[in-house]
């Protein structure tokens, strides 16, 4: 049988270890998210009945529909806060461990930082900072190579939505300074 | 015969060289978004969508379903040579797919993933072309009460035949469904769920949510592996491709089956996941040498392969004719339409015949044009996963974001993008599974409003919903749907459970 050579080999410097020790367990997890829902159920359930959530001359009222359906989010938020109490007593899946959390991170932080530079400096800039960013910090690419992508792909894109199709993205003061 | 002659109608419409252009565009988008690790069909199409809003509906349409077709081939790619299922039906691929490239047969077994996907879909546009247009005027008779048993039909089918936990299901639905009617009521004009934040007060549009959701949860769980690759690069030759295709009739069996499998969970909401999975189980049941499966056989590569894309095209039927989208990409195209002011339902086939036509023709020349042109540059599309995925990352983060903006040009959705990523992550994670979210999120204010419009006709009686067979019918089938698990228990206990599944298990 002809065995033939693995062409494409694309290795992960930083790839996270498979030892490494588990943070939280998935039990712990669904009970705290369970709990997040029950908690948002009473909310809206509390505003829908506040907006009104029976029956007047026209009809049902605006809070009718969301109030029962906020009803069967805390039922089933409810059910599932037994169910993971029950299974959490049995078994401790890993729901992240130490490696992938840092590695999560990695990219969850520069998502967020990004998010707020297009605000102050546009979504053009901030690409081009998150896209240069994370390939030198995270991906240890060269330093060229990283501003080279980053900025021809923020070029594509601006050309492509700015000015091709019309679709207008948020600007800083950097294209301000050139007309834009 | 009318619906040929509609057919040649939209091929007519289709056949500009603009739309011809946009066509092939969007198959390279779909193939790259396909190939791309963190990737999909769903995403793929969701992160595109601004590109389209300058477009006319029909372009704008014609170029969505064509990366959806490219992303639907590029999945093999990488489940063959890779062993990397890029969406979770590409998983039974890789069990015979990838042993055949390890054998050295990469081509023929991608040849064998491309022809079959192709012939998956042509048999569910066919399926569409002819019963599209009869069910949409069979629903053109439908009111209020009959459209909100066919909502409720599709809530409950989700929750009975679903594979994840019950109550997961109805968590994830609800909260779509209430995340839908955040805003402002369309029938009273009142603030809902708003606590007094401007932002709120557009509601939450469901793009943004999708893009989140798969777009940059994705990204997180990618990462959160090890990105390392190792596979084998793969060119397919004619000799290759006239050799597989000389060996189709020896099939001819599975294909059916498979497609017909596939056409059936299209439509209902079983999706593609089972439909590929049950396509390659019963190919194995049926074949002389079960044995053989999972080494390196052909036939495991096309009975899975037609299934999930004869169940991914059949998913867009009862988004045309009903409005009722069968998958999330299906949800996804339907936010679309709705984008571009069309109503999708019956009436499209009524009010828009060049848009719907235009749209069934373009199902069955972008597979054609897609088959070509996944056979001729498999080596280019492989060769994309050399790019590494500190480059891929940041990129797809912009796409997303440029998309969330583009749609409702709000910073605050480029915020909720976030949130919502992070929701997709943990949902993933625990099990809570996503495309009930996404249906929510999309048939919710029809939904209600159909149930509104329902209540206020019987004054508040809920057995309008039983009054008449149709309605009757639907909605009696929905909750049989709905506690599907336990009657299903029941008739085992006694005895009645049909035999080939009983023997199944």
């Amino acid at each position: 049988m002809p065995q033939p050579e693995l062409e494409i080999v694309v290795d992960d410097p930083t790839a996270p270890e498979d030892e490494s020790p588990s943070v939280v367990c998935s039990g712990t997890i669904e009970i705290f998210i369970c709990l997040l829902l029950l908690a948002l159920a009473v909310t809206l359930g509390y505003d829908n009945w506040r907006t009104g959530a029976s029956w007047d001359s026209t009809g049902p009222e605006p809070g009718y529909f969301p109030f029962y359906l906020s009803v069967i989010l805390g039922g089933g938020s409810l059910y599932g806060l037994i169910a993971a109490r029950i299974a959490h007593r049995k078994a401790a899946e890993t729901f992240v461990t130490r490696a992938q959390g840092r590695r999560v991170m990695a990219v969850f932080v520069p998502t967020l930082l990004f998010c707020l530079v297009t605000q102050f400096l546009g979504l053009y800039v901030a690409s081009f900072l998150l896209i240069a960013g994370f390939m030198r910090l995270v991906g240890k690419i060269a330093l060229w190579k990283s501003l080279l992508t980053a900025f021809v792909f923020t070029a594509i894109m601006f050309v492509t939505f700015d000015i091709a199709f019309d679709v207008i993205m948020p600007k800083g003061p950097l294209e301000a300074a050139f007309g834009y | 015969m009318e619906a040929f002659g509609l057919l040649l109608h939209g091929f007519a419409v289709l056949l500009t060289w603009k739309t011809l252009v946009l066509m092939m565009v969007g198959l390279v988008l779909g193939i790259f978004v396909g190939v791309l690790p963190g990737l999909g069909g769903p995403n793929g199409v969701a992160i595109l969508l601004p590109l389209t809003f300058t477009m006319d509906p029909t372009s704008a349409i014609v170029m969505l379903s064509c990366i959806y077709w490219g992303a639907l081939f590029g999945g093999a790619i990488t489940s063959i040579l890779f062993n990397i299922p890029g969406e979770a039906w590409s998983v039974a691929t890789t069990f015979d797919g990838y042993p055949m490239a390890q054998q050295g047969r990469a081509a023929e077994a991608l040849t064998a993933a491309f022809t079959s996907s192709f012939i998956g879909s042509l048999v569910a546009v066919l399926l569409i072309t002819f019963l599209a247009p009869m069910i949409s005027s069979f629903a053109l008779k439908f009111g209020p009460p009959e459209f909100f048993a066919v909502y409720l039909l599709t809530f409950c089918s989700f929750v009975g035949l679903g594979r994840e936990a019950k109550h997961k299901t109805v968590i994830s639905m609800s909260l779509g469904l209430l995340l839908a009617g955040i805003g402002m009521d369309t029938v009273s004009g009142n603030l809902r769920m708003t606590f007094g934040s401007p932002e709120l007060l557009r509601g939450i549009n469901f793009l943004v949510a999708v893009i989140g959701l798969f777009g940059i949860s994705e990204i997180l769980l990618t990462m959160e592996e090890r990105l390392a690759l190792r596979g084998h690069a793969a060119s397919i030759s004619l000799r290759v491709v006239l050799g597989v295709w000389r060996n189709l009739p020896k099939y001819w069996m599975t294909l059916l089956r498979c497609s017909f499998i596939g056409c059936w969970l299209g439509i209902t909401p079983g999706g593609a996941i089972a439909a590929s999975f049950m396509g390659y189980n019963l190919a194995k049941r049926f074949t002389k040498d079960p044995e053989s499966f999972g080494k390196g056989r052909i036939e495991g590569v096309f009975a899975p392969e037609t299934a999930a894309h004869a169940s991914g095209t059949a998913a867009l039927l009862p988004m045309l004719a009903l409005g009722i989208p069968g998958s999330g990409t299906a949800a996804i195209l339907l936010g679309g339409l709705m984008v571009w002011g069309l109503n999708p339902g019956p009436l499209l086939f009524v009010e828009h015949k060049d848009f719907v036509w235009g749209l069934i023709a373009s199902m069955y020349l972008g597979n054609v044009v897609g088959l070509v042109l996944v056979l001729t540059t498999v080596p280019i599309f492989a060769s994309i996963l050399r790019v590494p995925f500190a480059a891929v990352a940041p990129m797809i983060v912009v796409s997303c974001a440029i998309g969330a903006y583009a749609i409702q040009n709000a910073m605050f959705d480029i915020w909720l993008m976030l949130g919502f990523g992070i929701v997709g992550y943990v949902f993933k994670k625990i099990g809570i599974p996503l495309a009930p979210f996404t249906l929510a999120l999309v048939l919710g204010n029809r939904a209600e409003d159909a149930f509104r419009l329902s209540m206020i006709g019987a004054s508040g009686d809920l057995k309008v919903f039983w009054s008449n067979g149709l309605v009757g019918s639907i909605t009696t089938l929905a909750i049989v749907l709905l506690f599907w698990p336990a009657i299903d228990n029941l008739l085992g206990r006694v005895g009645w459970r049909p035999r080939a599944k009983t023997a199944a298990q």
